[in-house]
């Protein structure tokens, strides 16, 4: 019922993301690749979006182009007033800095840093970031906050990971495979924290998975394949992460 | 080509700059050991050959008069081969073009060219005709600075006659390869010093030594004992006024050549030392982080059946194809080097050749201490790799653990996390960081220990010539005069002030030890040669007593209270007891100073003086030097300014070369130690860097955190630097010091600023390298990429 009434509330929100004709290539000496082909999407504050795909179909370079690492080929990319297609390297970073969290599959915390200094990491160069514990309490891990990483399990490492990237307050939390190294337990685990930070932030979260079952959890899932969106569909309602299963 | 030979070239192709470093730092050592060790046996070879084909006297003695026949029995003296008695003596000269007098040393030589002792080599012109009065030879070193070529006309003061000499040759001798004056004169100043050779039949009789001789020189036989002979010599001469016979050791000339010889061996093996120490651990860092990135590698090269030996084989393959680019390159370098070195050295040291032939077997040498080198290096990773089980290469690297640093235990807040990051990373590989720590401080104190070095030599200088000899001109009388000639040189033209000083050659006897000096009697109260030490004190003498340089005493064992023996060896030859008032620690020559007066009484002569010292008028100088060139009783003039601007601009000459080469490669090691070092930590570490890229970390500030380790280690090298530069300074002093003169320690604020601008060049270079690198960081492969 919560889902259903969150999703209705995400339907009247401001489109955050615009995305017209955009393509990449990638050349290498003499084959041309086509990773993304004529991509028209928009995404709006606050919904739960799930791209899936297999390797391949171009939702990892819809990623990097929407988190602000890589500009299309052709085609514009909009964020609010920022022309990501347009901007440069030091522009990229200023976005990517100001609005991305980002969440890895294998976590890339920062080895010699504890879990609350990989967080105060990212805290002390945002505008306006929460506490780092604030951060950790929201991912549960206010025990383990002086813990180096080598000293947490997979499922610590990720939630570390997110409490890093959310830190910030981001207005959009980028996942890439966020449980793709993670037992099944703990992904749902994992899953959870990212559908809390999705209603309690308002934040955009952008999962890519191959996973079809966390489709369950979106607002809108997009299938791509090879380059193209195939497919996009509305989750009239949304599946709690602890009904999800595969 | 094998496959794993083509993975070979491709990895050292991808590796590139590190290798490139390395096989710099590599030719450096190489580079300097063919350099030094080559001239180190060129200069040996050449004066060794020297020596024996120009038949080098092995005992030297100066008398004042002796008659021919005395030579009798010293040739009968057992162990003596050959003994030759000739005339030498300090003229004043008048050179064309030149201002200033000269001083000329006259030596008869036999009429007609023999086989004779300390034969001339023969550069331009021909032995002069018997029958032709005028005619000399002239030394190569004087001729050239003076611009005398043959045909070229001289005048000299010959006892008391103004007469005119002819240049029919130039040579050079084995006596005066180092041509300097000797006694108190240390430096060389070939313009206003110079030797000439001149028929026995003429200048004999010029200097009133017809059928008589005031220099003899002795060869030995094989196995004499020079010791002896120079004691039987001693009691020959006595009689006729001599100084005192010496050996080889003593010879001026030669001492300068053999020190400089031990000196050369002394660098040739302590400067490479440190540049393949460097090259060492370089080759160890880099590799082992080689064989980290490649443990997949290794594991699939070991799952298909490649055997231990072969993978290890390929690893030490690798650093020695490194190692050999620089060995080569070491070569060609040191190769370049040596010659130029060479025509350095032939400026000071006059040789009949002396060319720079690197042996086979120095760089044969060369080659084995780069393999070990290479080998050392690559060790411990090759073993490591050899080790690895291949299904646990096949596993990624453990992920490293951290704990807090000591420096956050004492609870440090203050710290960011990019900093704790560079703290942490430091703290968990301590050996690394102190490797490359102790690579940088290598090279800071390899620039400071060459400027130390310059800054020693000029602190000599300046306490020599500004603290020291306070006079302008210093002039020496053919023989010791009465105080009435001491008047007559104060009124020449331009003489501000004067003061006489006695100057008595003697031996210096305590107990079974002797030394030869000469002792100089200067006036209370004396203002223009004092009595400083190494620290700039000044010594007062006392009334009664004599003063010593500590090196003399310590000679000598003999200390301050008790009586020293002096026996003096000119005129009545007295022997007296004379107490020991004081030592001075000086840092040239072994001295004796006592008041004038006290030394007449002992010399049991009335107030007799040997020169005088001038104050003059800089702008009557012209007039001064006209009268001095022509004035009797003047044997020697020596201008001080001359002296140090000649002396001066030789050492600026070999400086600029020693300077920047050491300048040249003590960057090199500082860049390839922290370019290295940078480049090790951003491949370990580029999925961390990449990932802080995407977290929204500038390039300056990813820059900051990966160069911060490199600035941490480099400024912590830095007082250490110092430190080790200044001590290296004070070894070098220590091994280096000889009675002939002492280095002192020190080392001046602009030598310092000059290591710390070249570690900084060094560090800044490659910052700009390494950044360049952080550019073109891949940030998006880490969003998929483990490792």
């Amino acid at each position: 019922m919560i889902a259903a009434l969150d999703n209705h509330a995400v339907c009247d929100s401001e489109v955050v993301f615009h995305m017209h004709g955009v393509s990449k290539s990638y050349k290498t000496d003499a084959i041309e690749v086509m990773a993304l082909h004529s991509v028209e999407l928009e995404l709006k504050a606050g919904e739960f979006i799930v791209f899936l795909g297999p390797s391949g179909s171009g939702k990892s370079t819809l990623l990097n182009i929407l988190g602000g690492l890589d500009r299309p080929t052709s085609g514009d990319v909009r964020f609010r007033d920022h022309w990501l297609s347009k901007s440069d390297d030091a522009g990229l970073t200023r976005f990517r800095r100001e609005h991305v969290g980002f969440v890895f599959q294998f976590y890339n915390l920062i080895p010699s840093l504890t879990a609350l200094e990989n967080v105060m990491l990212v805290t002390e160069i945002a505008e306006d970031p929460m506490r780092p514990e604030e951060a950790l309490q929201l991912v549960g891990l206010t025990e383990r906050q002086n813990h180096f990483p080598a000293q947490l399990s997979g499922g610590e490492q990720q939630r570390v990971a997110i409490a890093r990237a959310i830190a910030k307050k981001p207005d959009i939390l980028l996942c890439d495979e966020p449980t793709g190294a993670l037992d099944f337990p703990t992904a749902k685990l994992v899953l959870d924290v990212l559908r809390q930070i999705n209603i309690e932030l308002a934040t955009l979260v952008a999962v890519i998975t191959h996973n079809s079952a966390i489709a369950g959890m979106a607002d809108r899932v997009i299938r791509l394949r090879s380059g193209e969106i195939v497919e996009i569909t509305h989750n009239a309602s949304k599946v709690l992460p602890e009904e999800l299963s595969w | 080509m094998a496959t794993l030979h083509r993975k070979l070239v491709r990895d050292v192709l991808h590796m590139r700059g590190q290798a490139i470093a390395i096989a710099l730092v590599i030719a450096c050592g190489v580079a300097s050991f063919v350099t030094m060790r080559a001239m180190y046996r060129s200069l040996l070879r050449s004066q060794a050959d020297y020596y024996t084909q120009y038949r080098f006297a092995n005992i030297f003695a100066e008398l004042k008069r002796a008659p021919d026949w005395s030579a009798g029995p010293i040739r009968g003296i057992p162990g003596v081969a050959q003994a030759e008695t000739r005339v030498v003596m300090d003229v004043t000269l008048d050179v064309p073009g030149l201002q200033e007098p000269a001083v000329g040393r006259l030596i008869s030589i036999p009429p007609r060219q023999a086989r004779g002792l300390n034969a001339l080599f023969m550069l331009r012109g021909r032995y002069i005709f018997p029958t032709a009065g005028n005619e000399v030879i002239a030394s190569e070193a004087f001729a050239k600075a003076n611009s005398l070529d043959l045909g070229s006309t001289l005048h000299a003061v010959i006892n008391g006659r103004w007469q005119k000499l002819i240049v029919v040759g130039i040579a050079i001798s084995p006596e005066y390869i180092y041509e300097i004056r000797g006694g108190a004169s240390l430096f060389p100043d070939n313009k206003r010093f110079g030797v000439l050779w001149m028929s026995a039949d003429e200048l004999e009789p010029a200097l009133n030594m017809k059928g008589a001789f005031n220099s003899i020189t002795v060869s030995l036989m094989p196995h004499a004992n020079e010791a002896d002979v120079i004691a039987q010599m001693d009691r020959e001469l006595d009689r006729y006024g001599s100084l005192g016979a010496y050996g080889r050791s003593d010879q001026i000339s030669n001492r300068f050549i053999s020190d400089e010889i031990a000196q050369t061996r002394v660098s040739a093996n302590v400067i490479p030392a440190i540049f393949l120490v460097v090259a060492a651990l370089l080759v160890h860092l880099s590799f082992t982080r080689l064989v980290n990135t490649q443990r997949s590698d290794i594991a699939v090269m070991k799952a298909f059946g490649y055997s231990n030996w072969k993978v290890g084989a390929h690893y030490v393959e690798f650093s020695l194809l490194v190692a050999m680019t620089g060995y080569v390159l070491g070569c060609a370098v040191g190769w370049y080097f040596g010659i130029r070195l060479a025509s350095i050295y032939a400026e000071f040291y006059r040789f009949p050749i002396l060319t720079y032939r690197p042996e086979f077997r120095t760089f044969l040498w060369a080659g084995l201490i780069t393999l070990a080198t290479a080998i050392s290096g690559a060790a411990g990773a090759v073993s490591r790799a050899v080790a690895l089980p291949p299904a646990e290469a096949m596993r990624p690297e453990q992920p490293a653990s951290y704990r807090p640093t000591i420096i956050e235990r004492l609870d440090f807040r203050f710290m960011s996390p990019a900093l704790r990051m560079i703290v942490r990373n430091l703290e968990r590989r301590p050996w690394r960081a102190l490797a490359s720590s102790f690579a940088i401080c290598c090279s800071i104190m390899i620039v400071v220990v060459e400027f130390g070095m310059f800054d020693a030599l000029d602190r000599m200088m300046e306490l020599q010539f500004r603290d020291i000899q306070r006079e302008d001109i210093a002039v020496t009388l053919n023989e010791a005069h009465s105080a009435r000639t001491q008047f007559e040189l104060a009124r020449l033209p331009g003489v501000i002030h004067s003061e006489p000083f006695r100057a008595v050659p003697v031996r210096l006897r305590y107990q079974n030890k002797w030394r030869k000096t000469a002792i100089l009697g200067l006036q209370d109260g004396n203002n223009l040669r004092l009595i400083i030490d190494q620290k700039g004190n000044r010594l007062s003498l006392p009334p009664n007593g004599i003063i010593i340089s500590s090196i003399l005493a310590t000679t000598l064992g003999v200390k301050p209270g008790q009586n020293l023996r002096v026996e003096v060896l000119e005129g009545r030859r007295p022997v007296r007891d004379v107490v020991l008032a004081g030592t001075v620690d000086e840092l040239i020559g072994t001295n004796a100073y006592m008041e004038m007066h006290a030394l007449n009484r002992l010399m049991q002569e009335d107030h007799l003086i040997s020169g005088t010292l001038l104050q003059v008028d800089s702008g009557k100088k012209q007039s001064l030097y006209q009268q001095l060139k022509h004035l009797p009783a003047v044997a020697a003039v020596s201008i001080k300014s001359a002296t140090v601007s000649s002396f001066k601009e030789t050492i600026d000459r070999s400086m600029s070369l020693s300077i920047g080469t050491l300048m040249v490669f003590a960057s090199i090691i500082a860049i390839g130690m922290i370019y290295n070092g940078a480049r090790i930590a951003l491949s370990e570490r580029a999925s961390e860097l990449a990932t802080l890229r995407i977290l929204g970390f500038t390039r300056r500030e990813v820059t900051f955190i990966l160069l911060g380790e490199q600035a941490i280690i480099t400024v912590a090298a830095i007082p250490f630097g110092f430190a080790a530069g200044y001590a290296m300074c004070a070894i070098l002093a220590d091994r280096i010091k000889t009675e002939l003169y002492r280095m002192p320690i020190v080392v001046r604020p602009t030598s310092y600023a000059w290591a710390f601008f070249i570690v900084m060049f060094a560090a800044i270079a490659s910052g700009v390298l390494i950044s360049q690198r952080v550019a073109h960081l891949d940030i998006v492969s880490v969003l998929k990429a483990r490792e």
